[in-house]
């Protein structure tokens, strides 16, 4: 028995994960968290020429409890890692970091002598995607994006991929 | 009887506790990473204590232990919407420190991009203070605007935000072909923007009246907090280092000191503060144009040795940035890095005044207060 002709036309048939993938994939909401030069950049991503809502993730929230996705744009300072830390907390899962520019990747030009100046975000939290850049132009930003949703939508096949094979894993997979 | 125990009953009921609440570090309307401890009586805000801190990145540190040209980078990062003029602040201290002459045409090219800079900045500002006020299209407008302001610094300069393109003695290359006409064909239709700009927020009845008679800074105030830039002209001050104290080369260039007028409300509102930066835009327009027109040809950089070692002494040199006066301390030991920095920001002086004129207001006015006096916590923290 075959499927073909059984169901009207317009549907198309799919697993449940690439589905909710698609889907989250599709409406990254970003939280605002603007630390420093970067966020400039950030806010002329999301402006009229290059208008980051084409992606699905222009919703802006400025509550952490609304986001999917930190994008970390700027400078952590010490003072501010524990805040950043809080924030990540409270973010529901799925939740996604974005490392926007040098000083989130690495600590950038403060890396030598910047005594108070986090050298890179992944300290605290798990970074999902790097854009270099000091700052990353907009079109980087964008690069970025849509990185991290080509890795949303192979959620949890990887998994099973290694299920299939026998190959055990610690966890499960992330926002599964 | 009964009716007054009732009122004094209901008074007891109603009566309500001082609350003390964080707004930041992270904040939408708070332009970056600054903490506000706001203590309120219901609606009203007591008292606000700004906390800082959050955006410490160490300048003045690192500025001990590099060589003069290659703290250039770092000013970039200080008020990062107005790159340019923090350049140049840098390079005219260390200029005036050693004794340095910038050619002719360089200084034009300074200005130019310096005045560039300043609209640029200054659209940031009015376009993100509509937002705070709950506005959302000026600033696309703006943003659309500043974009091609940014086109003309990446055509000469390769970056967009973070330029490093003033040198200790000129600017590091001269103008791209075609860069001029590029900037007249950006100025003759910026004017009009102008005017649609004050169609979208100036006139708008809303923004009006949130804005109109709202944390006024009394000029002696103002002054006495070491306010500056469009936010202490707003108070009626016509104080301009463009003016008063003429540097570089601008003491040839004809412009009106854009000061505050009350037009809808009192003198040194936060409509003032708005308005002045609004026509602010037009005097850098009447700069700029005047430098097309007077750009010589000639040399753009003095050429220097590659280790730049100044003569002992020390210098302040203070410039009008788009935010207000930035001033650079630099001393000098006679080696090839800088003894001590100290930088002034104007950010920070001029968000030191909040507490005192914060008093008494609605909590979502110091909002409105606090967008209107721009800072950039890149300047405040340093």
């Amino acid at each position: 028995m075959t499927l073909q002709n059984r169901f009207e036309d317009n549907v198309i048939l799919t697993t449940v994960d690439a589905a909710i993938n698609y889907c989250r994939a599709s409406s990254l909401w970003p939280m605002t968290f603007g630390l420093a030069c970067c966020a400039i950049e950030m806010m002329a991503t999301g402006m009229a020429r290059y208008d980051l809502a084409r992606f699905g993730a222009e919703v802006f929230r400025p509550s952490p409890r609304q986001s999917d996705l930190m994008i970390v744009a700027g400078t952590v300072s010490l003072k501010m890692a524990t805040r950043l830390k809080t924030l990540y907390d409270q973010m529901p899962e799925p939740r996604y970091v974005m490392s926007l520019g040098s000083c989130a990747n690495r600590g950038g030009p403060y890396y030598l002598y910047g005594y108070h100046v986090l050298k890179g975000v992944d300290r605290i939290v798990p970074v999902d995607v790097y854009v270099p850049g000091c700052p990353p132009i907009p079109e980087a930003l964008l690069d970025g994006l849509m990185k991290l949703q080509a890795r949303i939508r192979e959620e949890g096949r990887h998994f099973r991929r290694l299920a299939k094979v026998g190959g055990e894993t610690q966890e499960g997979p992330k926002g599964a | 009887m009964s009716g007054i125990v009732d009122q004094v009953q209901r008074q007891k009921a109603l009566k309500t506790d001082r609350m003390t609440i964080n707004m930041g570090p992270q904040h939408p309307s708070t332009h970056g990473v600054l903490r506000l401890l706001v203590t309120t009586d219901g609606e009203i805000v007591d008292h606000v204590e700004p906390v800082i801190g959050y955006l410490h990145r160490c300048k003045e540190k690192i500025a001990e232990n590099l060589p003069y040209y290659q703290f250039m980078p770092y000013t970039d990062r200080l008020d990062y919407l107005a790159g340019m003029n923090n350049n140049w602040a840098w390079a005219m201290a260390v200029e005036k420190l050693a004794g340095v002459k910038v050619p002719e045409r360089a200084e034009y090219i300074r200005v130019m991009f310096g005045e560039l800079n300043r609209i640029a900045s200054h659209l940031v500002a009015v376009g993100t203070f509509g937002l705070d006020l709950g506005t959302f299209t000026p600033v696309l407008y703006c943003f659309h605007e500043r974009e091609k302001i940014l086109d003309l610094f990446e055509a000469t300069c390769g970056a967009r935000l973070t330029y490093n393109y003033y040198r200790i003695g000129g600017v590091a290359k001269d103008l791209p072909d075609g860069l001029v006409t590029k900037i007249r064909e950006f100025l003759d239709p910026f004017e009009k923007r102008i005017d649609e700009l004050n169609t979208l927020l100036s006139e708008n009845h809303i923004f009006v009246r949130r804005t109109a008679n709202v944390g006024v800074f009394p000029p002696a105030l103002a002054l006495d907090y070491g306010v500056t830039g469009p936010s202490l002209r707003a108070s009626g001050v016509p104080h301009d280092l463009r003016r008063a104290a003429p540097y570089s080369i601008y003491d040839r260039f004809k412009f009106e000191v854009v000061v505050g007028r009350g037009e809808k409300g009192t003198v040194g509102d936060t409509w003032d503060r708005y308005d002045c930066r609004v026509r602010e835009m037009s005097e850098s327009v009447k700069i700029v144009r005047q430098c097309l027109d007077g750009l010589p040809d000639g040399e753009v950089r003095t050429k220097l040795p590659a280790v730049f070692k100044p003569p002992k002494g020390h210098v302040l040199f203070k410039a009008e940035n788009p935010k207000g006066e930035l001033g650079y301390y630099v001393v000098s030991d006679g080696s090839p890095k800088p003894s001590r920095v100290h930088i002034r920001g104007p950010s920070f002086c001029n968000l030191s005044i909040i507490p005192a004129v914060c008093r008494g207001v609605m909590l979502a006015d110091l909002v409105a207060i606090l967008g209107s006096i721009d800072i950039v916590l890149g300047e405040v923290d340093r």
